[in-house]
């Protein structure tokens, strides 16, 4: 008769979890992002490289340091900050001189993340954050994009990538606008496939849109994701700009090429579905979905800029807490007018 | 509501069943203890006042304990022998209770004694609610509410609809299950006890998907002169809940605060109903239920049918149990309490003794991180509660916040908050805590 000689514990049911923690949730997005960068890589060589390397030091190492400093246990183990370094960096021209990706980099953590109180507060995607400080601060570096698949980008570097900080960087000669800026300012449209497939200009990371989507649908199956958010942007998108093109097809451009061009899908599924900065509620995410969708059209279409992804995100992420409690879900048994607060 | 055919509710979780090892084992019945213990308070209500004294001889049976009122219900011997002592005896709660301590005779061939009959033709609603609470009946599923009270209908409500509980929803519990096929008979006496108490026009029984072969073995031989139907829900978790089972059967909600009754129905667990079936008929009193003891510490897992007062050390002893053990608790894991001690007893109340090794605690012990807003918990709560908000509130005291803006006590503790939480923020827990301090502060 064996009788247990140890002591038992005493806990508060219930006795089983699910199993899902907060650092296997951050290790499957990485995971999920490794497509686009690897593909990023390939298709801007050593330059994005640096970039995505320099993204992901800084963000690290900014965590790192502020988390010493305050004497906080260091978070780098649960993979978020690895999240924001990347995301940072798949955001940025691949050309962009590495000093100024790494000041970046240091804001995206410091300002977007440890101001706000660390891990599950920051309510503007940090890596965002610091991609929009750049966007004001270097309006034009920030703007000039590399040529992609040029047959030197696995040994040389664009010239700059290596500028010295606080000095003028100097550009080649041969730079490709954007898809959305060739629209916008040249009336060009670029070809579906080639969007879809990332034969074109842009950030490192938003190029190639299947590589994105795919990364998407693993999450999504493993209920990482809430997948309202992408579907709701996107759905929203595609529905905007499918009527103005209908309206006009002449001064718009199609739906397909909107939603597929630009960052929209890095950002409607990698950003806007960062948990922190989104709403909980179902209805909520639909709401905060469609609200991005409308911004990323009016941006594009009627605002100065070619792309408008990451300020539509910044702002569905201040509002999307105001927008839970406003479609707060009836509590089981009780009548909708009841309810205060 | 209706999902892929089947009924079910919105909202809830799907914690692993783990039912397998032992819902294809039938019921046995388990050894008597050398000494049982059985204590006053097992059921919520008023504590039954002891009819015996020390040194007195009992029969299996017989009734130890009357009511205190009508928030009360009577309590039986659970063998034939000695009362050795009354006093004061450890209960799942941690708080001391009044307790019968009776040494079965080891010779004794334990006859269960008869009472005096309940007639199921003859006697009134009122002869059988007070028979139910005679034979000292509470909710088996493991709230242990006395069931009469229920049955007692004011004059200005009625029940169309009485449901009988078969989801069986918490995982590793079997107990339900191995009535429904092995105690048919007994269930659907019951439910014409029931039907006559409430005056309800049809009866659901509601089972879920997982036990096909229980709803399959009810329909083919549904009473001809009843309206009772078997109706097949979703698995789900917490589907057994009374609000969630009514949600899914009749798509009516209980209001807040409010009873089954306030929407014209009435539920009650298939093993209490198999009971009233059992006892009746008979007069006799519940001395025995059906428990599943199972868990991977246990290495004699199965689903017996144990004398209420059995203590926790005699029976973990009797089934064997692995050195690793490190917890044990009393129903299921969703909702059961850990036991703090071995010497409490099996009540009237306890659906399942589960026990863990050290490997299956070790996945609860994590760390701790901050909430990042998720919403696994939102999408969890089957009553629409905001866990992530009241979890916040709760870390700074917001007690009364809590309960006048967020619902707080509506929460009935299912657990599928806590379950989700990727953070391992313990919610439930810390709701227990914040409705604990709102009703005193109500009481005060």
């Amino acid at each position: 008769m064996a009788r247990p000689a140890k002591t038992l514990e005493i806990r508060t049911s219930p006795h089983i979890l699910s199993g899902y923690n907060v650092d296997t949730i951050m290790f499957n997005v990485v995971l999920a992002l490794i497509p686009t960068t690897l593909f990023a890589i390939y298709a801007f060589g050593l330059a994005a490289l640096l970039t995505l390397g320099t993204a992901l030091g800084s963000c690290l190492l900014t965590e790192y340091l502020i988390c010493r400093w305050s004497g906080k246990a260091s978070p780098l183990g649960d993979w978020s900050v690895t999240i924001t370094g990347l995301l940072y960096g798949l955001t940025l021209p691949p050309g962009l001189p590495l000093w100024m990706t790494f000041v970046g980099g240091v804001i995206a953590v410091g300002v977007g993340k440890a101001l706000f109180g660390g891990l599950g507060q920051n309510p503007f995607n940090p890596a965002l954050v610091g991609r929009a400080i750049l966007q004001a601060a270097f309006p034009v570096s920030m703007t000039n994009w590399v040529q992609g698949f040029t047959p030197g980008r696995f040994v040389s570097l664009p010239s700059s990538t290596l500028t010295w900080p606080f000095t003028e960087p100097i550009y080649d000669v041969v730079t490709g606008a954007t898809p959305l800026a060739a629209w916008k300012f040249d009336g060009q449209l670029s070809e579906a496939g080639d969007l879809a497939m990332g034969f074109v200009s842009g950030s490192t990371g938003e190029t190639s849109a299947l590589l994105i989507v795919l990364g998407g649908i693993y999450l999504i199956a493993r209920n990482m994701m809430n997948w309202r958010i992408p579907v709701g942007i996107l759905g929203t998108v595609v529905a905007f700009s499918g009527i103005l093109y209908l309206v006009s097809p002449d001064r718009y451009a199609s739906p397909w090429f909107m939603l597929f061009s630009g960052g929209l899908m890095l950002g409607a599924i990698f950003m806007a579905t960062d948990m922190v900065g989104s709403p909980m509620t179902s209805m909520g995410c639909y709401i905060y979905g469609a609200l991005i969708g409308v911004l990323v059209v009016v941006i594009r279409v009627w605002g100065g800029m070619p792309e408008g992804v990451m300020y539509a995100i910044l702002l569905g992420n201040a509002l999307s807490t105001h927008i839970d409690n406003l479609i707060r879900p009836k509590v089981y048994g009780t009548v909708k007018a009841e309810k205060g607060a | 509501m209706r999902l892929l055919g089947l009924k079910t509710f919105r909202h809830g979780v799907h914690p692993p069943e783990s039912k397998d090892e032992t819902s294809g084992l039938a019921i046995r019945q388990f050894p008597f203890a050398p000494v049982l213990i059985v204590p006053l308070v097992q059921h919520m209500g008023k504590p039954s006042i002891s009819d015996v004294r020390e040194g007195q001889e009992v029969v299996r049976g017989q009734r130890i304990a009357r009511p205190d009122g009508f928030m009360s219900v009577s309590m039986h011997s659970p063998a034939s022998g000695v009362v050795r002592r009354i006093t004061l005896v450890p209960s799942i709660s941690g708080r001391m209770v009044p307790g019968v301590f009776i040494e079965p005779h080891p010779g004794s061939t334990q006859e269960i004694a008869e009472g005096s009959p309940c007639p199921l033709e003859s006697a009134t609603p009122d002869e059988i609610i007070a028979a139910i609470q005679d034979a000292g009946v509470v909710g088996l599923g493991g709230a242990a509410f006395p069931t009469h009270v229920k049955l007692k209908i004011p004059a200005d409500k009625y029940v169309d609809t009485l449901i009988i509980n078969g989801a069986e929803c918490e995982p590793y519990l079997t107990t339900d299950h191995r009535v429904m096929l092995e105690q048919r008979e007994d269930l659907f006496t019951g439910i014409r006890y029931l039907r006559k108490v409430t005056g309800a026009e049809r009866v659901i029984v509601g089972v879920e998907a997982n036990k096909p072969d229980a709803a399959e073995h009810l329909r083919q031989r549904l009473p001809d002169d009843l309206m009772v139907s078997v109706e097949v829900l979703r698995v789900k978790y917490p589907q057994g809940a009374e609000k969630m089972l009514i949600t899914a059967l009749l798509g009516r909600e209980v209001p807040s605060g409010g009873l089954p009754l306030d929407v014209h129905a009435l539920c009650v667990n298939v093993a209490t109903t198999a009971e009233i079936g059992r006892l009746l008929p008979h007069g006799r009193g519940i001395q025995e239920r059906v428990i599943t003891i199972t868990g991977p510490a246990v290495k004699h897992k199965g689903n017996y049918r144990i004398p209420i007062g059995t203590p926790l050390r005699f029976l973990l002893e009797s089934v064997g149990i692995d050195e690793n053990v490190s917890r044990v608790f009393l129903g299921g894991p969703m909702m059961g309490a850990a036991a703090s001690s071995l010497d409490i007893s099996i009540t009237k109340g306890t659906s399942g003794v589960v026990a863990f090794t050290e490997t299956e605690s070790e996945r609860t012990y994590r760390k701790i991180y901050p909430c990042i807003r998720c919403g696994y918990c939102v999408d969890a709560c089957p009553i629409f509660l905001d866990p992530s908000q009241l979890g916040l509130l709760a870390d700074n005291a917001e007690y009364q916040r809590m309960a006048e803006e967020q619902n707080l006590m509506d929460c009935f503790e299912c657990g599928s908050c806590s379950f989700v939480c990727p953070s391992h923020i313990p919610l439930v827990h810390r709701f227990r805590v914040a409705k604990t301090a709102v009703r005193k502060a109500g009481a005060a």
